[in-house]
């Protein structure tokens, strides 16, 4: 198609044009544009969704470079339903995050507008690009952009501390990266997804190949922040103004979810064949300890910024699980749940934000009470959590029954009882602090591993206000009512299935990309079984009553017996520690699931 | 021999990571960080070394010349910028942490201790 | 963590990923005997298809030359950055322009450093120039004449006068320099689109190889590529030096 490179070329253009001109602008023009060409992009890539959802993907050749004899000379957008539904689900997110910074900030001149464009750019490329090295491109620019866009209030200590944690962490990931391309191409002298995987194809897993998929999948999780390389993310997504969080934790992510999944089916699948089952084990102990891990860190903060930051670490938990479990099911319940929680999360940040430009806090127990006066906020607050808990019968519902029958599917049955503990705790955190701002609960916390913690927030506050702009309640909510409906639309989670189905039909890709020969292995779409309700609905169950546990619970907590209660404690505290903003401590922490990672794939996998 | 280019690139990236880790000076974390992309370029170079080839430039060399492979040089001239500008942003990064926190020792930088 | 922790754990997790590293490296082929198809195909493209003789310039801003639109908006974003992270905020101020007598003299330029860095600024910009143009024949291209030429004004700084190379490189001009030149890098994918149909497929003569106006968009690419670097190096810099000459200590 010949729109297929415009949704990264126009952004790009766009802000390059509009920093020639940016000390002429308005502001209401920079926003007026921006917001123009995020909905451009909209437009352009859901086009791009619609032409290949029918089973038509394509290669697109830049510079109308085409292969020759099966030999791939330029770089390819491969466009596909999967990226280029990522692409319009990150356009969206932007666009709503511009509509919403409209009002949030008071003052931003074109240097926010135009690295926003340059951020949805990178995106774009990210998602819709077929070749190994130019992925890598997009994944610096998106860093570049991020970096800059997280240390925004230059004016405050952590926004500096969490860009600068943030750089070094993600660019030591795109070193591992480089080395796992270079590895690749000295093997396959190929950098087109689809011809490494081609070269590759019939082929053993020898240690060259192995430790190449450790140095990519390591790099990429770094940018998705499982743990043990997930530090970084907490103090960014804390720091980042409310708009460019939205991003953060709704899509950036998840696009390392995308690039772990996309790699492993292009590249990988032809010769780790025979250890699928091992594969699948290292990365659901991976994705279990990350979502176990968020969740506690998720419930043991008063930071509310710091709070969806480790639910986020929670769900991306879920989704190694998802990806790991290396089938269609696994990985349509992943997508699904992404844009549940892509929609869900961005609404809670932007809530947030709005509570930070009212009350100038956003510290949990500072907040006591102070929610009636914008009732509406807290409101759409709690049905954030409500969703978050995966409450039937919303899209995140559906992502995640998915997620539960590929569990059982793959012989893991006890994993369903993870994604449980994971909803109901990141679920139950944001009732918990929807309560608080009802004034529910105890004002001030005394005792307790959090009372020494300072407020985190000092210096971000500006003077309190005594009015909300409507608009930035608006759009939250119309995310919210998004997150509930679209997994509702007829045919919707079906085709979804049936995308992911032809996500990992690696056979069929080399031929698409490389031969434009398009045919696809029949995909199968599943129903919903009763117990996928009664998970959900348990977890939905045990959110709110450990939202009431942790507003009510402090006479229940002093009945416990110190013996049973201290360790606990202690063990969330020890855990806390580890999260300390040592930029050294945290790439210790790298180096250790990179030769975590490393090691397992050259021991069990040969 | 054949292997000391490789062993060389794996030295780098992990002594580049001990700099990181070690450093009590935000500037010298940095350093050390191009020490780690250094270890990129030396194996993507390596990789593409061919004994006795020219670089891939035919203007005072025939067609037929045996040549380096040129892709990747290119892609680490691609890398080199990015190393450039990622400095940059960490060294500007680095000038407001000093005005805030007074000093360069990530050890002094507690705004988001847990 | 402690100092004490933090180094044991990075002794057994590097000393495990560097046995990763050199068990991944040596299923490496042996230095100097590599034989990559995409390699010997680009070779063979470059020249006859593309008219270039610099294979990789040919690569950069033709056949990988999407990777380049990448890479010029890395370069162009993270300068954005540095103006954003650096700007001035509440509390700081520049100190009132001076008499340029009374300028800072950078270690007390002697008369002869101040004739050296005023020759030096007209030599580097012609080597610059040459780089930049040539570089479809010839080793460099855009990012080497770029610097290069990005260096000439600082021929300025070492003559002991900043507001001098200010006034060579004003702000403002330097700073849409690297905007155009993003722009106008952008906009050759766009004509390929507009006049060809395909994004970044060459729509200019490809001339005779090894002549000045050869290879199609390599030339166009490459002048766009070093206003761009320049502007961005120079951006960068002023940002840098304002902060350490200019800019007065805000409220620590």
């Amino acid at each position: 198609m010949h729109i297929t490179a415009l949704p990264i070329f126009i952004p790009m253009f766009a802000a390059a044009a509009l920093t020639a001109v940016r000390h002429w602008m308005p502001r209401l023009l920079n926003d007026a544009i921006a917001i123009g060409v995020a909905i451009a992009v909209v437009v352009l890539c859901a086009l791009l969704l619609a032409h290949t959802a029918n089973g038509h993907p394509f290669a697109y050749w830049m510079g109308g470079w085409r292969p020759k004899h099966s030999v791939a000379i330029g770089i390819s957008l491969s466009i596909d339903p999967v990226g280029a539904g990522l692409a319009t689900f990150m356009a969206l997110l932007i666009t709503a995050a511009l509509v919403y910074s409209s009002r949030y900030f008071e003052a931003a001149d074109g240097l926010y507008h135009a690295l926003m464009l340059v951020f949805l750019a990178a995106m774009a490329g990210f998602s819709l690009t077929g070749d190994l090295f130019n992925l890598a491109v997009f994944f610096e620019l998106m860093g570049a952009v991020a970096y800059a866009l997280t240390a925004f209030k230059t004016e405050e200590q952590g926004p500096i501390q969490g860009g600068i944690n943030f750089a070094i962490s993600n660019s030591i990931g795109a070193y591992a990266i480089f080395t796992g391309i270079a590895l690749l191409y000295a093997r396959t002298g190929a950098l087109n997804m689809a011809q490494i995987g081609h070269t590759l194809d019939g082929h053993h897993a020898d240690p060259l190949v192995l430790v190449a998929m450790a140095l990519l999948f390591i790099g990429f999780l770094t940018k998705a922040a499982a743990v043990p390389v997930h530090f970084w993310l907490a103090d960014a997504h804390a720091v980042a103004p409310a708009p460019v969080s939205v991003l953060f934790s709704g899509v950036m992510v998840e696009l390392g979810i995308y690039a772990v999944a996309r790699l492993y089916w292009t590249i990988f699948a032809g010769p780790l064949g025979p250890h699928i089952d091992a594969l699948r084990a290292i990365l659901i102990a991976f994705g279990t300890l990350t979502a176990l891990w968020g969740a506690v860190m998720c419930f043991s903060q008063r930071h509310l910024k710091r709070l969806l930051a480790f639910s986020t670490i929670s769900h991306v938990g879920m989704f190694v699980c998802g990806v790991g479990l290396l089938s269609a099911k696994g990985l349509a319940g992943v997508i699904t749940y992404v844009i549940g929680h892509g929609f869900t999360k961005a609404a809670l940040f932007m809530l947030t934000g709005v509570f930070l430009h009212r009350f100038a806090t956003i510290d949990e127990f500072d907040l006591h009470g102070k929610g009636r006066e914008i009732p509406w906020a807290v409101v759409l607050f709690a049905v954030g959590g409500l969703l978050l808990s995966a409450i039937p019968v919303v899209t995140l519902f559906f992502g995640k029954s998915l997620l539960d029958a590929a569990a059982l599917d793959a012989g893991y049955p006890w994993l369903p009882s993870v994604f449980v503990v994971s909803s109901m705790v990141t679920g139950g955190a944001v009732l918990r602090v929807s309560g608080r701002l009802l004034g529910w609960g105890a004002p001030e916390l005394e005792g307790g591993p959090q009372a020494a913690e300072a407020r985190e927030e000092e210096g971000e506050e500006q003077a309190p206000r005594d009015y909300t702009p409507p608009l930035m309640l608006i759009v939250p909510a119309v995310l919210l009512l998004g997150a509930i409906v679209i997994g509702l639309i007829p045919g919707a989670v079906p085709a979804i299935e049936v995308a992911a189905g032809h996500f990992l039909d690696h056979l069929s890709y080399i031929n698409w990309v490389l031969r434009g020969h398009v045919h696809f292995a029949p995909a199968s779409t599943s129903h919903i079984e009763g117990f996928d309700y009664a998970y959900a609905g348990g977890a939905t169950l045990g959110a709110l009553a450990l939202a009431a546990l942790g507003l009510f619970g402090r006479p229940l907590r002093q009945r416990v017996p110190d013996l049973l209660l201290r360790p606990v404690v202690g063990a969330i505290g020890g855990l806390r520690q580890l999260h300390s903003g040592h930029i050294g401590d945290y790439i210790a922490w790298w180096t250790a699931g990179a030769a975590a990672l490393g090691g397992a794939s050259l021991i069990f996998l040969r | 021999m054949s292997f000391l280019p490789f062993a060389i690139a794996a030295w780098l990236f992990v002594f580049g990571l001990y700099g990181v880790v070690s450093s009590n000076n935000l500037v010298r974390t940095i350093i050390s960080l191009t020490v780690v992309q250094s270890s990129t370029y030396l194996v993507l170079l390596g990789v593409g070394y061919v004994h006795g080839g020219a670089g891939a430039i035919f203007a005072d060399i025939p067609a037929t010349a045996k040549t380096v492979d040129p892709v990747v040089q290119v892609l680490v001239l691609t890398d080199i910028v990015i190393e450039a500008t990622v400095t940059g942003l960490l060294l500007a990064m680095a000038v407001q942490a000093h005005k805030r926190f007074g000093s360069l020792d990530p050890h002094d930088m507690r705004a988001l201790q847990d | 963590m402690n100092r004490r922790g933090r180094l044991g754990l990075f002794a057994l997790a590097g000393a495990g990923l560097a046995a990763v590293l050199v068990i991944g490296f040596t299923g490496l082929p042996d230095f100097g005997s590599y034989h990559g198809v995409y390699g010997r195909v680009i070779t063979g493209v470059a020249v006859t298809l593309r008219h270039g003789t610099d294979t990789i310039t040919a690569l950069n801003f033709d056949i990988r030359g999407f990777d380049t639109l990448g890479e010029e908006f890395i370069l162009f974003a993270s300068v954005l950055g540095i103006v954003l992270i650096l700007r001035q905020l509440r509390g700081e101020q520049e100190e009132p322009h001076q008499e340029e007598s009374e300028e800072h003299h950078f270690a007390g330029a002697s008369a002869a450093l101040r004739a050296l860095g005023l020759t030096l600024i007209p030599t580097i910009l012609a080597i610059g120039v040459y780089i930049v143009v040539h570089g479809q024949i010839t080793p460099g291209g855009g990012f080497q004449g770029g610097v290069i030429l990005a260096a000439a004004p600082l021929g300025a700084f070492i003559a002991g006068r900043y507001l001098g190379m200010k006034t060579i490189a004003p702000h403002v001009v330097i700073e849409l320099g690297d905007a155009l030149g993003a722009a106008g890098y952008a906009l050759i994918g766009l004509s390929g689109l507009v006049f060809v149909g395909i994004f970044f497929k060459n729509t200019i003569p490809l001339g005779i190889p090894g002549h000045l106006l050869s290879g199609g968009q390599l030339d166009v690419a490459s002048v766009f590529v070093g206003l761009e670097v320049s502007g961005a190096f120079l951006v960068a810099w002023t940002e840098f030096f304002d902060q350490a000459l200019i800019v007065k200590r805000g409220s620590q």
